[in-house]
């Protein structure tokens, strides 16, 4: 694959709104996990909430769009000069060689959740100011964001569960390199919902403690919400040596079960295996795996195995949600900027909450942070319905 | 800003269709070329007899349609679907799934049923083809709302030229039960499925070759069939299936993304 340049990316969730309080968080070894208290919730578990999301208030002539999801994404894209460079690239490029290719799990659902409670009690019909397309529907996030940009480009959502925003990394590198689009802006939205609190807890995979990858005693997943955003280009002739450049990606499906991974990993094995061929590298050229590590014990397990089975326990392994929580359709896209940031800061993020990393899973889990510069990094996603994408970042120089 | 006008070039080996009044492609096919009459009638999509009994219960409406034209592009193509990469494009999840959760997220119990949550995911329909048919390869699902069609086949198209990918093409929706229905009717669930690949095969019909355009879009002469193309996001991709169905060479233009159409050239292999 050509390599493209992520030439600006920001990151929003529960540690952070922007890189710096981002990198603050994981230099400190700092979670946003928190008891939920989110909407009417009464489940017991911890959620990675985004402080100030219901304030943000969308641009009237973009008022249709209301709901938190579009809310997290607006809030996301006025971080680290995003918007900024998304001008400029129009600038560089037009309007219409600019695709919006975003993943989500649920964009807006949370706006139909609530509506069910206020049914006219005679027809039944949902509220006057309720608006499907807008909102609910999984297109509404990309829709959002390519009106914010009046952009005239290709656009897509790409909904697989945990993988979406790992994926449209992807779908970007084939749609520049068929030569539809000079530029991308990628990413996820996720965000808090009752299907997801709900859904998770009816599957018995929600932690009540803050969720606790690759230990011993993991007991399930902590829920969290993000809105990541990178623009992706194809890279100059020059480039400083700290830019980050995405060298590979791979997919694969399961095709095993709708809600539990293969047991020995084969498919998260084979997606590997293609995002390494696809970069033109080798097992041994990768110095950290952001895992997709979500701490249920069988996720957890099965990616132990498929790493162990390409890696041995020669690479530093960790998942960051212990401190993110699990952000579903935002997941790949906020762990493809950790990534990226641990390749610019020059460390590698240890992952919190573990205490007892699991001597079952034969792999080299950091529970602290290590100041050591990796070259190239590789990102796992993998989501229900047995779908997986990884992804190997690099440094230019 | 004009940039090269890109043409992405691949080879329809297998077609499958279901929708409301066209029950598979064979009878479709003779509709849309008018050697027959369309009348509406409601779509009935049999439970997939190539998932374990297991999970072909657990199978909502969107998977029965997305299973079933998928199914039948393959057997027309005489294709191993364990080679195909897989690209679904549908601009809603399972419509009777989601109202069932959302009203029990409405009630006093919230305890929603497993099985429904993972069938919530919008992937559903992906999971169950990987599982049914043996599929390790890669599986993208697409929503672009109006617009799903035209991504869908603009993103295999790109499997096929950037990757040399063959891939299956599966668009498809279904429709919200009220109080949903009211704020998006579909009036009927459809699938369309076009097995794109990179080279031309004995068993190839027609080449396709698909650019960005201004042109305004194609309508059917028709009127119910153009009721339907209008209506369903998946059958907005119905005129090149017309003009595949004519056995002519002849150029179409899709409803894409506003200001985007796509332009479709169809040449007949036979």
């Amino acid at each position: 694959m050509n390599s493209l340049w992520l030439s600006r990316f920001t990151a929003t969730s529960a540690i952070g709104c922007g890189l710096e309080p981002t990198h603050a968080a994981l230099r400190q070894q700092r979670g946003g996990l928190a008891p939920c208290a989110f909407d009417t919730v009464d489940l017991n578990t911890f959620v990675g909430e985004v402080a100030g999301v219901d304030s943000v208030q969308l641009p009237a002539h973009l008022a249709e769009f209301d709901c938190r999801n579009n809310r997290l994404a607006l809030l996301g894209l006025r971080q680290d000069g995003f918007m900024a460079a998304v001008e400029a690239a129009i600038g560089r490029h037009g309007r219409r060689r600019v695709a919006v290719l975003l993943g989500t799990s649920t964009a807006g659902v949370l706006q139909s959740e609530q509506a069910y409670r206020r049914r006219d009690p005679t027809t039944g019909a949902l509220p006057a100011d309720f608006n499907y397309r807008t909102t609910h529907n999984a297109y509404s996030v990309a829709d959002f964001v390519r009106n914010v940009f009046k952009l005239e480009g290709p656009a897509a959502v790409v909904s697989t569960a945990c993988s979406s925003s790992a994926k449209v990394f992807a779908s970007a590198a084939r749609m520049m390199k068929a030569g539809l689009i000079d530029a991308a802006i990628v990413g996820g939205v996720d965000s808090l919902c009752l299907t997801t609190l709900y859904g998770f807890n009816s599957l018995e995979l929600l932690s009540t403690t803050p969720c606790q990858p690759f230990d011993t005693g993991r007991s399930g997943i902590s829920i969290g919400e993000a809105a990541a955003f990178i623009l992706l280009e194809r890279p100059p002739s020059h480039l400083d040596a700290d830019a980050v450049l995405l060298l590979g990606a791979g997919e694969s499906s399961d095709a095993y079960h709708m809600s539990s991974p293969h047991p020995d990993g084969l498919g998260a094995r084979m997606a590997m295996a293609a995002a390494l061929k696809a970069a033109g590298l080798q097992a041994g050229d990768i110095d950290y795996i952001n895992l997709h590590g979500t701490a249920t014990p069988s996720n957890d397990a099965a990616e132990g195995k498929a790493v162990a089975t390409l890696f041995g326990d020669r690479v530093p392994c960790s998942s960051t949600k212990g401190a993110t929580g699990h952000t579903l359709g935002a997941a790949g896209g906020l762990e493809a900027i950790l990534s990226a940031l641990a390749l610019q800061q020059g460390f590698l993020p240890g992952g919190i909450n573990t205490c007892h990393v699991d001597p079952a899973i034969p792999i080299q889990y950091l529970t602290a942070n290590r100041d050591t510069a990796p070259q190239r990094v590789l990102s796992n996603s993998f989501g229900f319905g047995g779908t997986n994408c990884s992804l190997v970042l690099g440094r230019a120089g | 800003m004009t940039a090269p006008r890109t043409i992405l070039t691949a080879w329809i080996d297998g077609i499958g269709l279901m929708g409301p009044g066209l029950p598979d492609w064979p009878t479709a096919r003779s509709i849309l070329a008018g050697n027959a009459a369309y009348a509406f009638s409601p779509t009935l999509a049999p439970p997939p007899q190539s998932l374990p009994p297991a999970e072909r219960r657990r199978t909502g409406l969107s998977v029965k349609v997305a299973l079933a034209v998928a199914q039948e592009a393959i057997a027309a193509g005489q294709l191993d679907p364990r080679q195909l990469a897989t690209v679904f494009a549908s601009s809603g999840a399972d419509g009777d799934n989601c109202d069932a959760i959302c009203q029990v997220l409405a009630s006093d119990d919230r305890h929603i049923s497993p099985t429904r949550f993972h069938n919530s995911v919008h992937n559903a329909p992906a999971g169950y083809w990987g599982i049914a048919a043996g599929a390790m390869t890669p599986a993208t699902v697409l929503c672009v709302y109006d617009g799903c069609f035209g991504a869908g086949l603009l993103e295999a198209l790109t499997q096929v030229a950037a990757e040399g990918n063959s891939t299956l093409l599966i668009a498809y929706d279904a429709p919200y039960p009220e109080p949903l229905h009211a704020a998006r009717p579909l009036p009927a669930a459809m699938g369309l499925a076009l097995a794109l690949m990179p080279q031309q095969s004995a068993q190839s019909l027609a080449r396709i070759q698909v650019s960005l355009s201004d042109a305004e879009p194609d309508v059917l002469a028709d009127t119910g069939l153009d009721a339907l193309r209008r209506a369903i996001p998946a059958a907005r991709g119905l005129p090149v299936l017309q003009a595949l169905a004519r056995g002519e060479a002849r150029q179409v233009v899709l409803d894409y993304l506003e200001p985007l159409r796509l332009a479709v050239v169809v040449e007949p292999c036979r």
